[in-house]
């Protein structure tokens, strides 16, 4: 235990000396990953409402299979499977995309969690009251002021605690990443163990660091609550 | 009543733990083998399910030569010491290298053969196993292994671009789709794994490992036993020496390989 703390703990927690590893590669995955989610969701979430089957069936065919299949499975399409096409060899932007396994990972997250974020923000839009449309129609405001003064900001607040469980989910998730190369913290935690034959000690020593994860989203959400979710206090 | 069953169940369970261990039993009357069965031609699995290889035949001639019955139990081969400690099987014949953090954990026998590690990459790139040549391109590695070991010693700290992937199939599949320049793994692994297979015809050997003045390579290939079990590793070793006296392992040899792989140099 002492000995993998010792040899491991830089790697564990931000740089194995050349690249980010551990805890930073986990953070920086989890956050940008959650950012492109929640900035895809919130148009598609109001998309995914719309009368227009034209508008609403892309949308739900969309989240329909990044629901449908595993985020495993996801990553290596994107990682493995796009980079074995020769369009996107050939096509110079495209290939400097999807040569770095970061990008494929990150890309893969991001829609990934879009599609459940857009689903829990869909169905917070459906649940907004009749009476606060009425009332913000009878004082003239146009479909967009609508949306952005009175649907938007109350569908995020009731969608808040469903989505705290989102971005935790996401964060187990990451452990995915060393599928496409990413030194995140479980493949310092397997080198560890490589090194040592101490799966007890390596994993453990992981699992803490999730946890210290967790808590701190845990905080973070609570307070975000406990904000902008005042007016539901008894 | 209970009692009874009780202690009949702690009969069961007591007998049961002993046919299971060898180690217990007065004579040997088999051996189990934990193999990483994906490491073709040393050991893989046949279409039809079975066991198969250099490694395979080889326990099957030690097995045959102590006259005891050979079972081989599948064990991914990262977790296969731990899975020897918690004596799943009694030893390890999956192509193991002997290193000394292995040979704190666990006995190895007397060497099996031996094998350099290499560089393979697009013929005609004209790289060598060299920071020099290296400098500033990107090398797969599988994690895990000694030679991730020796890339990330000796390469990494001078620029090359180290990347390390949970298997040797991954590490060739982004060496065909060009995300890897070149990779590094036993020269064996990859004239049959992949030199030799359709994928591979447009990669060559690009040479082998001569330098390695910190001994992370370890030295030859055995198989490893429990530390507490020092009469099973003197049959085996016993075994081993009678089939490479009685021309058993040159039969063997010959049906896998072109060249010798007991008398092979380490590569230091």
């Amino acid at each position: 235990m002492i000995y993998i703390l010792q040899n491991y703990w830089q790697a564990l927690l931000y740089s194995d000396g050349y690249n980010m590893t551990g805890v930073a590669m986990t953070l920086w995955l989890l956050v940008t990953a959650c950012v492109i989610g929640f900035f895809m969701a919130i148009p598609l979430a109001i998309a995914r409402n719309a009368r227009n089957p034209l508008i609403w069936f892309p949308v739900w065919l969309y989240t329909f299979i990044f629901r449908g299949t595993p985020l495993y499975v996801q990553l290596l399409i994107i990682y493995t499977g796009f980079y074995s096409l020769d369009f996107v060899r050939n096509t110079a932007p495209l290939n400097e995309f999807f040569r770095q396994g970061i990008n494929c990972t990150i890309l893969a997250f991001g829609l990934n969690t879009g599609a459940y974020t857009t689903e829990i923000f869909a169905g917070a839009i459906r649940e907004t009251a009749f009476g606060e449309i009425d009332a913000a129609r009878s004082l003239g405001m146009s479909q967009f002021k609508l949306y952005q003064r009175i649907i938007i900001p109350g569908a995020l607040r009731r969608a808040l605690p469903v989505y705290s469980n989102e971005v935790i989910l996401m964060l187990h998730a990451t452990t995915l990443a060393f599928t496409a190369t990413v030194p995140d913290i479980l493949k310092v935690a397997k080198d560890a163990y490589s090194a040592t034959y101490n799966p007890f000690a390596s994993f453990s020593i992981a699992a803490v660091l999730y946890l210290c994860i967790s808590f701190g989203l845990i905080y973070a959400f609570r307070r975000a609550e406990q904000h902008f979710l005042a007016f539901l206090k008894p | 009543m209970k009692k009874i069953l009780a202690t009949g169940a702690m009969t069961v369970l007591a007998l049961g733990f002993a046919t299971n261990s060898p180690a217990n039993a007065k004579s040997l009357t088999e051996i189990k083998f934990g193999v990483d069965a994906t490491y073709p031609p040393f050991e893989s699995m046949s279409p039809g399910g079975q066991f198969v290889g250099f490694d395979i035949d080889l326990g099957k001639a030690i097995c045959a030569d102590l006259k005891v019955k050979c079972v081989f139990v599948a064990q991914g081969f990262d977790g296969i010491i731990p899975a020897l400690e918690a004596r799943k099987f009694d030893a390890i014949l999956s192509s193991m290298t002997v290193t000394p953090a292995r040979q704190q954990q666990i006995d190895f026998s007397s060497e099996m053969y031996n094998e350099p590690t290499s560089l393979i990459a697009k013929k005609a790139s004209g790289l060598k196993p060299t920071v020099d040549s290296l400098k500033g391109k990107t090398v797969g590695v599988e994690a895990g292994t000694i030679q991730e070991t020796y890339a990330n010693t000796y390469w990494k700290p001078s620029g090359v671009n180290v990347v390390s992937y949970p298997g040797q199939d991954q590490v060739y599949a982004d060496l065909l789709s060009g995300r890897l320049d070149a990779s590094l793994q036993d020269s064996v692994e990859a004239d049959y794994g992949f030199l030799k297979t359709p994928k591979g015809t447009a990669y060559a050997l690009a040479g082998n490992v001569t330098d390695d003045p910190k001994d992370v390579l370890g030295s030859y290939i055995a198989i490893g036993i429990r530390k507490d079990e020092p009469d099973l590793k003197a049959k085996i070793d016993k075994a081993i020496a009678t089939i490479i006296k009685n021309g058993t392992y040159k039969k063997i040899e010959a049906k896998y390989f072109n060249f010798d792989v007991y008398a092979a140099t380490p590569a230091k």
